[in-house]
């Protein structure tokens, strides 16, 4: 029997990116807040000290900082006739655990999406006729617009202290920013990051082609910053140790690094670690969550009321908790009806690795950040013609090396051998002169047969059904992926490799290899309780004191990062919830 | 197994308090503190192997000086460390895919589906270094694989990689590539782990190792950085030998 804990107004799941957000937000409302996350307390300098986090064997290949699949995994399969099996180790993407969650390992990679991807599937209507389109492909529009979204990128990447150029401010365009952003109300609240060598020569080999390169906007901070809730970060080292690392040297916006210093203090905030909450429950008309229950790591039972649930976990644990809780409408791919599980993606990444001759060129690629690079946006959403190329989507394209870990590093050309004296040889000849930061950052768009439903044969360690993932490529983003392969191999040719080696993403889609962390929708956002889970304020149709926070929301993937647009979405949701919900708890939209 | 340090408090105010509500740890007010809360690591130690019977050893050694041969600049995987490294990995978490999902029933999938076995990588080597062994035995009048010429070893291993050659015991072909893994892991980790011993692996390709700062590097491009290598315990200059 759960034993029940005193009331809170608030109760949120999850104390990731957007648990925090979210809870700095309500707290400020003067709302007594509970947020419960399912993995350990985190802090900077006690749990990753520069003394020795600098651990490629721990950190990067034996997945320290995430969680363990034995706590809780998926099974997986390509195509609905196939029999999913258990992800008994992780590959394509690694869930976050523990507060911060995911803000606590990422590159701080802080990009914004284009307005046209808010408004996707009418644009791309509107510019190419609904024929142009894959009959099963089931895009959408987010339900907001670009104006919505602007003023809370700002405010992420202000809390943040993003560094970057700005590309278009106001409507004006800038030299050496990104000419295709959407217009930005500011600037960038600190100057770009420093490049290296690799960065720099790439971006000059993508000036001369005719393309316009800009910095990658970083969450590592060029030089010291304090935020506007008063929290300090410090200018990063350039260690190379970033991505699946957290940074001890307080360089990287993580929540820690910016918020929880604040929120920590306030009266009105406390968090629970190490409980997973295992439902939210709801009352006798299933219209209103009452509570939710969750497990401390002895096994016990806990219920903690509260009158608003903030869901903010990673996104595809929100889609799991909504089906356990019985939230929404599963989504039926034959039926082609529900919503709990539609439109899932994931991101469709392709590379190119390039060697160059070691008595000419010496990257050094061990001094990076995890969000440096030089990137092009030419071939990004609809910032290009698709019309003769028969696909739709794309992606940036960068230099955007993070680091020279050897392990992951020690890269020699096709066609030596895989061990033995030449092996050996060829590693040393080409550790310092090799590139592996080719990314071309491919989007992935959303299809009828890639979904979340529940396993009919795998348990979790509760005894309920596991999550299936059932997800492959689709002609058009392998389409996308070859076409955008080959610009970038131009670029590298350009920069006078010796050595081009062009690797666009091929089919099936395989759990083992790693791509990103960058899993998307199963719950998403829109104007249609018929073909969204949650309004364009992020909440739930069915339960209005519920908000779904975080990329479950995103109708599709786009060609970035998602962290940036999930965290102004969490603004924009908290917005709505100070400014209209709080007033008149119920539903902010009529359907 | 290390225990939390908080979970060792929790559990002594569990007692103090004597009510099951002090159980459900509540954070609020200021920051935790917990000093050494990631861990520092264990430096691995010379001495007895951990996992290995000395004939795996024997083999496993051997087998890391084939993967990476010695030659006049760099050791070869053996003197490197990486039998000592793959040893110790073996008897830890890693040895019995500690965190992964074990969870029945085993079938087998596609290749995208990923490693489905429920054989741990301890209990991999054990079979197929048996196997390897009566193999060799088998073809070279008696001799394990350890006593073998390095042509010859190079031929068996290459066997297994190409899958000529087959175990009774085991998979001969997936036990070659967690091997071949685990040995160039073992060669590229920080020395702490027992393999790259005196950073030997970070020389040879020019890494600088365990560095906190380079803000005086990130404009100096495409020049040579001159400092010598250091590991999470140090330099081996500041060190004492022995």
């Amino acid at each position: 029997m759960a034993t029940r804990l005193p009331h809170k107004d608030v109760c949120i799941v999850g104390l990731g990116w957007t648990g925090s957000i979210l809870a700095h937000e309500l707290t400020d409302e003067g709302l007594e807040v509970i947020a419960i996350e399912r993995g350990p307390w985190r802090d900077e300098a006690t749990d990753y000290p520069p003394n020795y986090v600098q651990d490629e064997l721990r950190y990067r290949i034996r997945h320290e900082l995430f969680l363990r699949p034995d706590q809780n995994t998926f099974t997986f399969r390509n195509k609905m006739n196939q029999t999913a099996l258990p992800i008994r180790s992780w590959g394509a993407f690694m869930p976050p655990n523990g507060v911060g969650g995911g803000g606590v390992h990422w590159n701080a990679e802080t990009w914004r999406f284009l307005p046209s991807d808010f408004v996707l599937k009418t644009h791309l209507t509107e510019r190419y006729g609904a024929n142009f389109l894959p009959d099963d492909m089931t895009i959408q529009d987010w339900g907001i617009t670009w104006d919505d979204i602007e003023p809370h990128y700002d405010q992420f990447e202000y809390l943040c202290g993003t560094c970057g150029t700005a590309g278009n401010l106001n409507g004006t365009l800038h030299q050496g920013g990104n000419p295709f952003e959407g217009p930005r109300s500011r600037p960038y609240p600190n100057p770009a990051q420093k490049q290296g060598y690799g960065h720099t020569l790439w971006a000059k080999a993508a000036s001369e082609l005719g393309y316009k390169p800009f910095p990658q906007p970083s969450g590592n901070m060029s030089q010291a910053y304090v935020n506007p809730l008063g929290v300090r970060m410090g200018p990063c080292t350039y260690c190379g140790f970033c991505e699946w690392f957290g940074c001890g040297n307080y360089s990287k916006a993580s929540p820690q690094t910016t918020i929880l210093p604040t929120l920590i203090r306030k009266s009105n905030f406390a968090a629970r670690d190490n409980c997973e909450v295992k439902r939210i429950n709801l009352d006798s008309s299933g219209k209103r969550a009452t509570s939710v229950t969750f497990v401390d790591t002895s096994g016990n039972e806990w219920e903690q009321t509260a009158d608003l649930f903030i869901l903010a976990a990673y996104s595809i644990f929100n889609v799991q908790m909504l089906m356990h809780s019985k939230i929404g409408t599963p989504y039926d791919p034959v039926a082609n009806t529900g919503v709990i599980g539609r439109n899932f993606t994931h991101q469709c990444m392709s590379s190119v690795d390039a060697f160059f001759d070691n008595k000419k060129f010496n990257f050094n690629p061990f001094v990076a950040s995890g969000a440096i690079g030089m990137c092009i946006d030419e071939f990004n959403g609809d910032n290009f013609d698709h019309g003769p190329l028969g696909f739709v989507g794309g992606g940036y394209l960068g230099q955007v090396q993070t680091g020279g870990r050897p392990i992951q590093t020690t890269s020699v050309p096709k066609g030596t051998p895989r061990w033995g004296a030449e092996w050996k040889k060829t590693v040393a000849q080409y550790y310092l002169s090799n590139l592996k930061g080719g990314s071309i950052h491919g989007s992935m768009y959303s299809y009828r047969d890639v979904y979340l439903d529940l396993d009919p044969t795998y348990k979790d360690r509760f005894g309920r059904p596991m999550l299936r993932i059932t997800i492959d490529f689709h002609e058009n983003e392998l389409k996308a992926a070859a076409f955008m392969t080959k610009k970038y191999a131009e670029i590298v040719k350009a920069m006078g490799a010796e050595k081009v080696e062009p690797k666009p993403r091929k089919g099936p889609y395989n759990v083992t290899e790693y791509q990103t962390t960058h899993l998307n929708g199963g719950a998403i956002m829109g104007t249609d309780p018929k073909t969204s889970a949650v309004n364009r304020y992020l909440q739930s149709w069915d339960v209005p004191n519920l908000f779904v926070q975080g990329a479950s929301a995103f109708p599709q993937n786009a060609g970035y990062n998602p962290t940036g647009t999930l965290c102004a979405l969490a603004f924009w949701s908290a917005k709505a919830i100070r400014e209209q919900y709080l007033k008149n708890p119920g539903p902010l939209v009529h359907a | 197994m290390n225990i939390h340090r908080r979970e060792l408090l929790a559990t002594a105010a569990w007692f103090l308090a004597g009510t099951i509500i002090a159980r459900a740890n509540t954070i609020s007010g200021r920051l935790p503190w917990h000093p050494d809360a990631g861990h520092p690591p264990t430096k691995v130690r010379p001495g007895p192997w951990k996992y290995f019977t000395l004939d795996e050893a024997n083999a496993v050694e051997a087998i890391a000086d084939r993967i990476i041969p010695p030659d006049p600049e760099t050791p070869g995987g053996r003197d490197a460390g990486c039998g000592v490294f793959v040893d110790r990995q073996l008897a830890g978490p890693y040895g019995r895919s500690a965190g992964h999902y074990h969870g029945a029933p085993f079938q087998k999938g596609t290749k995208s589906q990923g490693p489905q076995s429920k054989t741990t990588p301890a209990e991999l080597y054990r079979k197929a270094l048996a196997g390897l062994d009566e193999y060799c035995r088998q073809k070279y009048g008696g001799k394990t694989f350890a006593k073998l010429s390095t042509a010859d070893q190079d031929a068996v291993l290459h066997g297994m990689d190409s899958e000529h050659i087959k175990f009774e015991s085991a998979d001969a072909k997936i036990f070659f590539d967690q091997i071949l893994k685990d040995i160039q892991q073992g060669f590229f980790a920080d020395p702490i782990y027992g393999g790259n011993r005196d950073m030997v692996a970070w020389k040879m390709i020019g890494f600088p190792g365990a560095r906190y700062n380079y803000l005086d590097w990130i404009d100096r491009h495409n020049q040579r950085f001159p400092l010598p290598p250091v590991g999470i315990a140090g330099s081996i200059r500041w060190t004492p030998q022995g």
